[in-house]
C-alpha cells in the first residue's frame, strides 16, 4: 500500500485515562477483528497487566480503516508502556510513530504524566492531536480541560473530539481525526534498509521476533541484516504485520510501514530497543538517532527461599530474560542466604513485575534483599567501581568519597497539597526548583531528588499525601557526590550480610533504629535472649532484644489429641526448617525483606 | 476364668460422649447440646460400634476404661451402665480396672452418681476450672462454685475416694491473687488428683476470636507467676507432679491417661475417638449425623518406625520420670544415643532435659518450652 494511506501512532494518556479503552475500541471499529475475538481489553493480554491496569510491554496492532472519502487507510497503533521506569522503552515506542493521540480525562485534567509524554512526543516531532475522553461522566468540565490543554501544552484542542471511549462515543470523530490530523510516513523504500527496533519478543519457535518500523529501505525473506548498535548479523527468515494477538507473513516491509522480522535470532539481547536494522550488505549511513544501551536502576539479591531450587531460579530468570533485555542478572552468595542472584532492574516497578512473574509464573518462593540504586564509589588509589551489592563495599579506609544517582522529578498536585508534598520532598533530601501554577488550582513542583529517596514507597507517600491526586515523573539526572555509609545489622553479634544498605549519613541512626525495631517483630522468641544491633563502621547505633522465649507448652495431650499434636509439632518443625539459620538463630525468610516496609507504620 | 479368656484383650478403653449443656467459650473439643432423642440414638449407635467392632489390641486384660466428653455427666445414667454392658461383653476387663467419668458440675445429682458407684464407675474426675464465679462467667461455664461444692460433695456420698478436680490457669481477668485463691480452696477439698491447665486460645473458638490480640488476658509475667505457683502450692499440699498439668496423691495417678504417655495400645470408640494398637492410630470421624445413622468409619494412620520412635519421646518426656532408654532399646531395637544422640547432647547442654541413670527427663526449664523440645525428635 501507498505511503499515503498509512497512519502509525500511538496514544498516550495518564494511568486511568483510558488508553487502553480507547484502543479497544478502534481496533473494534476497523477491519481485521471481531467484536466477538475481542477480549475485554485486547492489547494488555498479560495477567499481570489486568490486574494492575498497565501496560508494561508495548504491544502493536495494524487494522484497516475505511475512511468517510470512501479510501481505506492502513492504521498501525503501537501501544506504549506507561510507567516512568519505562521511559526509554516509551521514547523508542514514539520514534516508532509520526503523531499521537492524547487522551485527557475530561474530570481529571492534565497529570504530570500527561505532560511528560506530551513533551517526550514533542521532542520526537510528533503531530499529537487531542481527544477529551469520559466525557459522561457526572464530574467531567470539558470545556476547562480543552482550555488546560491549550494554555497548558499548547496545542489546538479546539475540536478536540469529546468521547467516552467506554461507551464508545464519538469514536468515528477520532478515527477520522486520525486520518486527517496525523501525517502520513516518509520514506525511501529503495534507499538502504534503516529500520527502528521499538520492542522485541521471544518465541520458542521462531526466535526473536523483531518489531520494527520501517524507515528507509524494504526488507524481505533472505536480506541479510545487521544491528547497527550490537552488531549482530542474521538473514531474515519471515516478515509480517501484527494482526490482534497474531503474526501474519506477508511479502516485504517497505519504507513507512511497521511490522516485525524474524532471523533465527536467540537472544533478545541481540536486537536492543533503539538499535537500527540495516542491510548488512548495503548499510545506511547512520544508524537512527536515540539508541541508549539500557542500563538498570535498582539493584537486589534474589534468593530462592528453599536453596535447592536455585537451579530453577537461574533457569526462571534466563526464561525472563529472553523477552526482557532490561533485566540484568549475575550469580552471588550470601552468607545468610545461599546462592542466589544479583539482579539489576529499570525501577522498582520491574522489579516488583519480574518479582511476581517468577513467583506466580514459575512457582518459586523467593527472598529477596533491600532494593538499592548503582553507587560510585571512587578510591583514594584512584579507581572507580560502580556498587550494587552493598557487601562489596571497599573498607572505609580505601574510600576517597562516593557518589549517588539523582533524579530530576516533576510533580503535579492541586495547591491545597503543595505544602506536604515539599515537606516529604524536604524528607527525602530533594532540592527544590521551581514551582510553576498551571492553572489557578495545579501547581508544577520541581525537585531534584536522589534516586535512593524515591525507589521504595515515595510514590505511595506522595499519593497518601495528596488523597490520591498527585502526578509524579522522572528522568536520570547524575551522579552527585554524597556522604554515604553502610549500615550494617548484628543479629546475636553476627554481622547479616544479606540485611546490609547503603544509607545516607544522617539518616543512618533513624533507619538503624526502625530496621531494629521491625526486626524484634519479625524474629521468634529462641531459647535464649537474641540482641539486634545497627552498627555503621563498627559502631552500634541501635538495639533491641528479642527475649528468650518462657513458655511454650502443650498444657492437654489426650489419645486423641495425639495426632493433633504431633501435626502441631510437625508445623513447628517444618517452620524451622523454613528459615534461615545465622549463627543460631533462626530468622523467617520475611525478616529479609522487613527492611522494604520500614516507612510503612 | 475360662470364659473372660475368650473375650478380647485390650490395654485400655476410651469412649466418647459428645454432649454438653452448653459449649463453653474456650472448648474446642467435638462436643455438641442436643435433646434427648438425638442422644439415645448416639447411644444405641454407640453400643452398635462396641458390639460389631471391638477389636484385641494387646495380650492384656482392659486396666481402663474413660468416659470422657463433652459431659459424659449429663446422658441418662442408664445409657452409660448400657455402655459398660456393653464393653464388659465384649472385652476381659481387670476387675481393679480403673473406670473414670467426667463430671461437670450441676450435671449429675446424687442419684445419678449412685448408679455409677454400683455399676462399678471407681473415679471421678470434675470440671471445676475456677472458684470464682466472676471467672467461670468468662470462660462460658454453665455452673458456680456453689454448684461445684455440691457436686463434690455427691460424689463423696455415693463413695468415690478418686476423684479429680481440672482447673486453670492464665484465665481472662485473673489475677495472681485469684488463682492463688482457686488452687487454696481446692487443695483444702483434698481430692486424690488434680488437672492444672493453663489457657490455650484454640482456632475456632469464640475465644480466639476474642482474644486474638492478647487483650484481657494475664500478662507473660503473671502467667508464669501463676504456672509456677500451681507446682509450688500443690506440692506443698501433697501433690506429686507426675506430668506437665497432672497432680496426684502419690499411687492415684491416673492410670488411664498415663497409658497414653506410654504409648499402651487403646481402644477409643464414639464420636472423633482415636484409637492406638502399638502400631497404627485410628480416628473416627466427627459427623455427628453420619455416626448416628451407623457410620463408624475410622482414619487409619499406619506409623512408621521413626514416628514410633519420636511418640516414644515426645509423649514419654510428658511424664516427670521421663523415658527409659533401656525400654527405647526394647521397643526399637536401637540405642537411643544412635538416634538421638547429637540431639540428646545439645538439650542437656542447654539445660532442657536431664539424664539420670537410665532416665531421661524434662528440666523445669524444659517443662516450659517443651514444644520446642518436642519438636525436635520429629525425624522427617
Amino acid at each position: 500500500m501507498n505511503q499515503d494511506h498509512i497512519r502509525n501512532f500511538c496514544i498516550i494518556a495518564h494511568i486511568d485515562h483510558g488508553k487502553s479503552t480507547l484502543a479497544d475500541r478502534i481496533i473494534e471499529m476497523t477491519g481485521l477483528l471481531t467484536s466477538r475475538e475481542m477480549q475485554a481489553q485486547v492489547l494488555d493480554n498479560m495477567d499481570l497487566e489486568r490486574e494492575r491496569g498497565i501496560t508494561i510491554k508495548a504491544q502493536t496492532v495494524r487494522t484497516v480503516y475505511k475512511a468517510k472519502n470512501g479510501e481505506e487507510y492502513i492504521f498501525n497503533l503501537i501501544d506504549t508502556p506507561g510507567h516512568v521506569d519505562f521511559n526509554y522503552e516509551v521514547s523508542r515506542s514514539l520514534a516508532a510513530c509520526d503523531g499521537a493521540i492524547l487522551v485527557v480525562d475530561a474530570a481529571q485534567g492534565i497529570e504530570a504524566q500527561t505532560l511528560a509524554n506530551v513533551y517526550l512526543a514533542l521532542d520526537h516531532d510528533l503531530d499529537v492531536f487531542p481527544v477529551i475522553n469520559k466525557i459522561d461522566l457526572p464530574s467531567a468540565e470539558p470545556e476547562k480541560v480543552i482550555a488546560e490543554i491549550e494554555d497548558v501544552i499548547g496545542i489546538e484542542a479546539e475540536d478536540a473530539p469529546l468521547i467516552s471511549a467506554k461507551n464508545g462515543i464519538n469514536i468515528d470523530q477520532v478515527l477520522e481525526a486520525i486520518v486527517n490530523k496525523i501525517p502520513a510516513p516518509k520514506g525511501d523504500s529503495n534507499a538502504p534498509l534503516q529500520a527502528l527496533i521499538f520492542d522485541s519478543l521471544y518465541d520458542s519457535y521462531k526466535g526473536v521476533i523483531v518489531f520494527v518500523r520501517i524507515k528507509n529501505g524494504t526488507v524481505k525473506k533472505g536480506t541479510p541484516i545487521k544491528m547497527m548498535a550490537t552488531g549482530a548479523t542474521a538473514e531474515v527468515v519471515e516478515v509480517g504485520y501484527f494482526g490482534a494477538g497474531q503474526f501474519i507473513p506477508c511479502e516485504e516491509l517497505t519504507a513507512g510501514t511497521v511490522g516485525y522480522i524474524t532471523a533465527s535470532i536467540k537472544n533478545v539481547r541481540d536486537t536492543a530497543v533503539g538499535d537500527t536494522v540495516t542491510n548488512a550488505e548495503n548499510p545506511c549511513k547512520e544508524a537512527l538517532p536515540g539508541y541508549k544501551k539500557v542500563q538498570s536502576m535498582v539493584f537486589c539479591g534474589v534468593y530462592p527461599a528453599d536453596g535447592a531450587k536455585y537451579p530453577d531460579l537461574r533457569d526462571a530468570l534466563e526464561k525472563l530474560q529472553l523477552n526482557d533485555a532490561s533485566l540484568f542478572f549475575e550469580p552471588e552468595t550470601s552468607v545468610a542466604l545461599g546462592f542466589g542472584f544479583r539482579c539489576g532492574f529499570l525501577g522498582l516497578l520491574h522489579l516488583e513485575i519480574i518479582q511476581e512473574r517468577l513467583e506466580r509464573e514459575y512457582n518459586l518462593d523467593l527472598v529477596t534483599t533491600a532494593p538499592g540504586v548503582v553507587y560510585r564509589v571512587h578510591k583514594t588509589n584512584g579507581d572507580m567501581i560502580e556498587l550494587t551489592n552493598p557487601t562489596n563495599l571497599p573498607d572505609p579506609s580505601e574510600i576517597d568519597y562516593m557518589e549517588e544517582p539523582m533524579v530530576n522529578a516533576e510533580i503535579m498536585v492541586t495547591t491545597e497539597f503543595v505544602g506536604s508534598i515539599m515537606e516529604l520532598c524536604q524528607q527525602r533530601r530533594g532540592r527544590y526548583k521551581s514551582m510553576e501554577y498551571i492553572e489557578a488550582t495545579r501547581a508544577l513542583i520541581k525537585y531534584e531528588l536522589p534516586l535512593n529517596e524515591i525507589i521504595y514507597d515515595f510514590f505511595d507517600a506522595l499519593k497518601s499525601r495528596s488523597r490520591g491526586y498527585a502526578s509524579f515523573d522522572y528522568e536520570l539526572k547524575g551522579y552527585e557526590r554524597s556522604e554515604l555509609v553502610k549500615l550494617d545489622i548484628l543479629i546475636n553479634r553476627e554481622e547479616v550480610d544479606a540485611l546490609s544498605f547503603i544509607v545516607f549519613k544522617d539518616s543512618a541512626y533513624e533507619r538503624g533504629r526502625k530496621m531494629c525495631e521491625k526486626l524484634k517483630d519479625e524474629i521468634p522468641r529462641h531459647l535464649f535472649e537474641i540482641p539486634i544491633q545497627a552498627a555503621v563502621g563498627g559502631k552500634i547505633i541501635a538495639r533491641e532484644t528479642v527475649k528468650a522465649m518462657r513458655k511454650d507448652v502443650l498444657a492437654k495431650c489426650y489419645g486423641g489429641d495425639i495426632s493433633r499434636k504431633k501435626k502441631l509439632l510437625e508445623k513447628q518443625k517444618e517452620g524451622k526448617k523454613r528459615m534461615r539459620q545465622i549463627g543460631n538463630v533462626e530468622i523467617p525468610q520475611q525478616a529479609f525483606m522487613s527492611v522494604l516496609k520500614l516507612d510503612e507504620d | 476364668m475360662y470364659l473372660n479368656s475368650m473375650k478380647i484383650k485390650n490395654g485400655e478403653i476410651y469412649v466418647h460422649i459428645p454432649f454438653c449443656v452448653k459449649k463453653c467459650d474456650y472448648c474446642d473439643f467435638v462436643s455438641f447440646a442436643c435433646d434427648d432423642e438425638v442422644k439415645h440414638a448416639y447411644f444405641d449407635s454407640l453400643i452398635k460400634e462396641i458390639e460389631l467392632n471391638a477389636e484385641p489390641g494387646a495380650d492384656m486384660p482392659v486396666d481402663s476404661v474413660f468416659f470422657g466428653g463433652g459431659t459424659p455427666g449429663i446422658a441418662d445414667a442408664h445409657e452409660i451402665l448400657r455402655v459398660l454392658d456393653a464393653l464388659r461383653s465384649k472385652y476381659e476387663v481387670s476387675p481393679d480396672a480403673e473406670i473414670s467419668i467426667e463430671l461437670n458440675p450441676a450435671s449429675a445429682d446424687l442419684e445419678k452418681i449412685k448408679i455409677y458407684r454400683s455399676a462399678g464407675i471407681n473415679r471421678v474426675s470434675i470440671g471445676l476450672q475456677s472458684s470464682d464465679d466472676r471467672e467461670l462467667k468468662i470462660l462460658g461455664r454453665p455452673h458456680s462454685f456453689n454448684d461445684f461444692l455440691r457436686t463434690y460433695d455427691d460424689v463423696h456420698k455415693a463413695g468415690f475416694d478418686n476423684v479429680n478436680i481440672d482447673i486453670m490457669s492464665a484465665l481472662p481477668g485473673q489475677s495472681v491473687k485469684s488463682y492463688l485463691s482457686t488452687l487454696d480452696t481446692v487443695t483444702k477439698l483434698k481430692p486424690s488428683h488434680i488437672s492444672a491447665y493453663s489457657l490455650i486460645i484454640e482456632e475456632g473458638t469464640p475465644f480466639f476470636e476474642r482474644y486474638k490480640d492478647n487483650k484481657g488476658l494475664p500478662d507473660e509475667d503473671t502467667e508464669r507467676e501463676m504456672y509456677y505457683a500451681t507446682k509450688e502450692v500443690l506440692g506443698k499440699a501433697g501433690y506429686m507432679r507426675y506430668e506437665i498439668s497432672n497432680y496426684a496423691v502419690p499411687g492415684k495417678e491416673c492410670r488411664h491417661n498415663t497409658g497414653y504417655w506410654e504409648r499402651k495400645p487403646y481402644r477409643g470408640f464414639g464420636l472423633a475417638a482415636a484409637s492406638f494398637d502399638g502400631s497404627k492410630r485410628y480416628q473416627m470421624h466427627n459427623d455427628l449425623k453420619r455416626y448416628i445413622k451407623g457410620d463408624h468409619e475410622r482414619e487409619i494412620t499406619l506409623l512408621s518406625k521413626e514416628d514410633a520412635m519420636a511418640e516414644f519421646m515426645f509423649l514419654g518426656l510428658r511424664m516427670m520420670k521421663g523415658i527409659k532408654k533401656t525400654l527405647f532399646k526394647e521397643e526399637f531395637s536401637a540405642d537411643i544415643y544412635d538416634i538421638y544422640g547429637s540431639l540428646l547432647e545439645k538439650q542437656k547442654e542447654t539445660g532442657l532435659i536431664k539424664e539420670e541413670g537410665d532416665r531421661i527427663f524434662l528440666t523445669d526449664y524444659g517443662i516450659d518450652v517443651s514444644n520446642v523440645v518436642f519438636a525436635d525428635y520429629l525425624l522427617v
